[in-house]
């Protein structure tokens, strides 16, 4: 079991990944890591940012 | 051992792929197993990415693992990310993938299943696939930049402002052309208008949801979505069962289009969250998980191709579009085999994501080879149904004859028979009132995708299939549409705050008003032309979206040129080389064709003498009259916009062939912007 269940939270990170889900998670451990000393952003403030940022430029395709 | 075994595996692979394809060539029986298909594709696919896509990776681009990358460098936890090479793969696919390759190969079919296989496979591994991992190399080493920077830094600016009116104009005619098949497969049919209607509401909850309820929860929004749509799709059932509200969707090609062009101007101006963020997870998940499916589907029940290999129409007298196979089997399937498009991604999002050089094989030549795919099954589903079946459902009735018995007998009349009793079972069982010239390439799919999805999964529910197909390529297709829109918005502010620099600020109201309203004119405008033409607007604007789509191929492959000659590596120019003189040929063929034939159905100038002597002559009612005139200033209209895209093209061919001639003479050219080399500090991400 241990192999399936290795699996299976893996494909769940990886579906969180893509979609962005995990992009506050992650944004968090980037601010702890490298500017800890500046101040943090909500959850829903980055939220904002983060879909506002994630539209500029060409995203999809024909 | 281990090697031989290797070597073993692909031999047979290659003797797979060469017996299917070679099956699929030479078979004239009535049908012939899709399964041949899918085999010859994933053989070729897999030889490819296995031999040309490692050979190019190393030997040509030359591939090092050491390097850092910009991902790696820049490292903002935003948009420069170095991220696992699956995720980044992902992300790619589901940028490039949209619903071109869906209707491209439908549309070929009217030439017989080979063609379009052929160019399919061939197209995609020696063209599209190079073309993206090329692409995304050479950003990859220039910090990310976009392909206009790069054919400014590496041509000059001749080949910058080709790059950057080549992306405006293919921006406006994909929209009008994608927003004409959302038209054609909502025509007259309530069920389908009420449920691509009910997507819009939905999108809005799934915003509101992930913005205020529950901010950042992606996933959870989406699955709230996904079964919201599938709600809608079988409540449009119910409207369609309903005698007042059924009236309320029931509406003529022309008031869809209005409806279209004023939702693109509303999702245009407002906020993303609400509107193009919500829909787009929609999109992904449905794009992605149909396309699984549909996998699925065709590999249990490996339906029977019945198309031909061959059609009659390889002449150029095809009823969904007029012109002979060669070129046009090669505009009419852009995507799928190569898009312009892709390399504006390839050159965007994903070269910041990338955590190693290692990943560019995978990424941008297998992001495109399982794109290429969805083409192959495509063109499958087109061709399962009875080719009598196909054609009532694709030809304009401009061809054909506004009625059924008359369109019948035509097209049995051409061999492949049909009655107006199986179009009409048919039409019952897909829950619709007629399927007679639903030219576009959705409906016709949507029909064949239902017959494989019911004889996998049941086929009591064909009409819920249909409307689930048909809503499926709706809501992506409103998703480029709203993102396209966009796009077009961003660069036309770009370029009038050259000017005038208020106008440039992106978040100010009246210029986000204007430029929108601008760019929704434009695309608005070639999607009124092709409703209101005769012959099915098809006809005249997917050739010219294949053309400006590959005109954009042709401005990355010949920046791709230019840097690999400036890079001394003139021995291998032919990777990037060939690909570009097949498709100046076949566009510069192409176009000239559309222009200057003179079979009205193919050459714009003739079809415009044609209805200014029909005028002349009297014989139209008044009504006619008015829109004769019309038509007769847009076919002039369309003539000039491929004479132009053709001009654009040569320019920049010659732009390159210029920098590479000085460079091979040794005369000054603009150096090189490869960023300097940085040993990276990761491994084996």
């Amino acid at each position: 079991m241990p192999m399936k269940n290795n699996f299976l939270i893996r494909a769940w990170r990886g579906l969180r990944r893509l979609s962005g889900d995990d992009a506050y998670e992650r944004y968090l451990a980037h601010h702890a890591e490298h500017h800890p000393d500046e101040p943090l952003l909500s959850r829903e403030e980055f939220f904002k940012q983060w879909q506002n940022s994630k539209w500029q430029g060409v995203k999809r395709c024909c | 051992m281990k090697n031989l075994l290797g070597k073993l595996v692909w031999v047979i692979v290659a003797v797979a792929g060469a017996a299917a394809v070679g099956g699929i060539a030479i078979n004239r029986g009535e049908s012939i197993n899709a399964l041949w298909f899918i085999t010859a594709a994933v053989c070729v696919y897999a030889i490819a990415y296995r031999f040309y896509a490692a050979w190019i990776a190393a030997k040509v681009l030359v591939i090092d693992e050491t390097r850092a990358t910009p991902a790696e460098r820049f490292d903002n936890g935003r948009d420069f990310v170095p991220t696992n090479k699956w995720i980044v793969f992902g992300h790619h696919f589901a940028a490039i993938a949209g619903p071109g390759p869906l209707v491209g190969p439908t549309l070929a079919a009217q030439f017989g299943y080979l063609p379009g296989t052929l160019w399919i496979l061939i197209g995609g591994v020696l063209g599209g696939c190079v073309q993206d991992m090329v692409t995304l190399f050479f950003s990859m080493r220039r910090d990310g930049r976009s392909l206009g920077q790069m054919a400014r830094d590496e041509l000059g600016p001749i080949g910058g402002v080709a790059a950057m009116v080549g992306t405006l104009a293919i921006m406006i005619i994909l929209i009008a052309v994608l927003g004409l098949v959302v038209v054609n497969a909502m025509k007259h049919s309530p069920w389908a208008t009420s449920t691509v209607a009910a997507t819009i509401p939905i999108a809005m909850i799934v915003g509101f949801y992930m913005r205020s309820i529950r901010p950042g929860r992606v996933l959870e929004g989406s699955a709230l979505g996904v079964i919201l749509l599938l709600l809608a799709v079988a409540g449009g059932g119910w409207v369609d069962h309903h005698p007042a509200l059924r009236a309320i969707f029931d509406h003529e090609g022309l008031a869809l289009a209005w409806c279209v062009i004023i939702y693109g101007f509303a999702a245009a101006i407002l906020p993303v969250w609400l509107l193009l963020a919500p829909r787009d997870y929609l999109s992904t998940f449905m794009k992605l998980g149909t396309v699984i499916l549909l996998a699925i589907a065709i590999a249990v029940m490996q339906p029977q191709v019945k198309m031909p290999a061959l059609t009659q129409f390889i002449d150029g007298t095809g009823p969904i579009f007029g012109g002979s196979l060669f070129p046009f089997v090669f505009i009419t399937i852009a995507c799928g085999a190569i898009s312009g498009f892709h390399a504006l991604i390839a050159s965007g999002t994903t070269p910041k994501l990338l955590a190693s050089e290692r990943h560019i094989r995978m990424v941008g030549y297998g992001g495109m080879a399982l794109e290429s795919f969805v083409a192959i099954m495509a063109l499958v589903a087109a061709t399962v149904l009875d080719p009598g079946v196909y054609f009532a459902i694709n030809s304009p009735a401009g061809i054909v004859g506004a009625e059924a018995a008359q369109a019948v007998a035509t097209i049995s009349a051409w061999g492949f028979p049909v009655t107006v009793e199986q179009m009409e079972t048919l039409a019952r069982q897909m829950g619709e009132a007629t399927l007679f010239a639903r030219t576009g390439g959705a409906p016709s799919l949507a029909v064949g995708m239902a017959s494989i999805f019911g004889s996998a999964f049941g086929n009591g529910l064909l009409a819920l299939w249909y409307h689930f197909a048909i809503m499926f390529e709706a809501v992506f297709i409103l998703t480029t549409l709203d993102a396209g829109t966009r796009v077009g918005r961003f660069m036309l502010q770009d370029m009038l705050g050259n000017i005038f620099p208020k106008l440039g600020r992106t978040s100010w109201t009246p210029s986000v008003i204007l430029t929108s309203a601008i760019i929704v004119g434009l695309w608005g405008y070639f999607l009124y032309i092709g409703v209101i033409d005769p012959n099915g607007g098809v006809n005249l604007l997917w050739p010219l979206f294949g053309i400006s789509n590959q005109l954009l191929a042709a401005i990355a492959l010949c920046v791709a040129t230019g840097i690999l000659i400036k890079s001394g590596k003139l021995k291998h120019i032919w990777i990037t080389g060939l690909p570009l003189v097949w498709l100046i040929v076949v566009t510069t063929t192409a176009s000239w064709q559309k222009i200057f034939s003179d079979d009205v159905r193919v050459g714009f100038l003739a079809a415009a003498q044609d209805k200014a002597a029909k005028l002349a002559a009297g014989t139209l009612s008044p009504g006619d009259v008015e829109v004769a005139k019309q038509l007769i200033f847009n076919l002039h209209l369309d003539a000039a916009l491929t004479a132009f895209f053709v001009l654009t093209l040569w320019i920049i061919v010659f732009d390159m062939l210029r920098v590479s001639a000085r460079h091979l003479a040794g005369k000054p050219v603009l150096p090189l912007t490869e960023s300097p080399y940085i040993p990276s500090k990761l491994a084996g991400i």
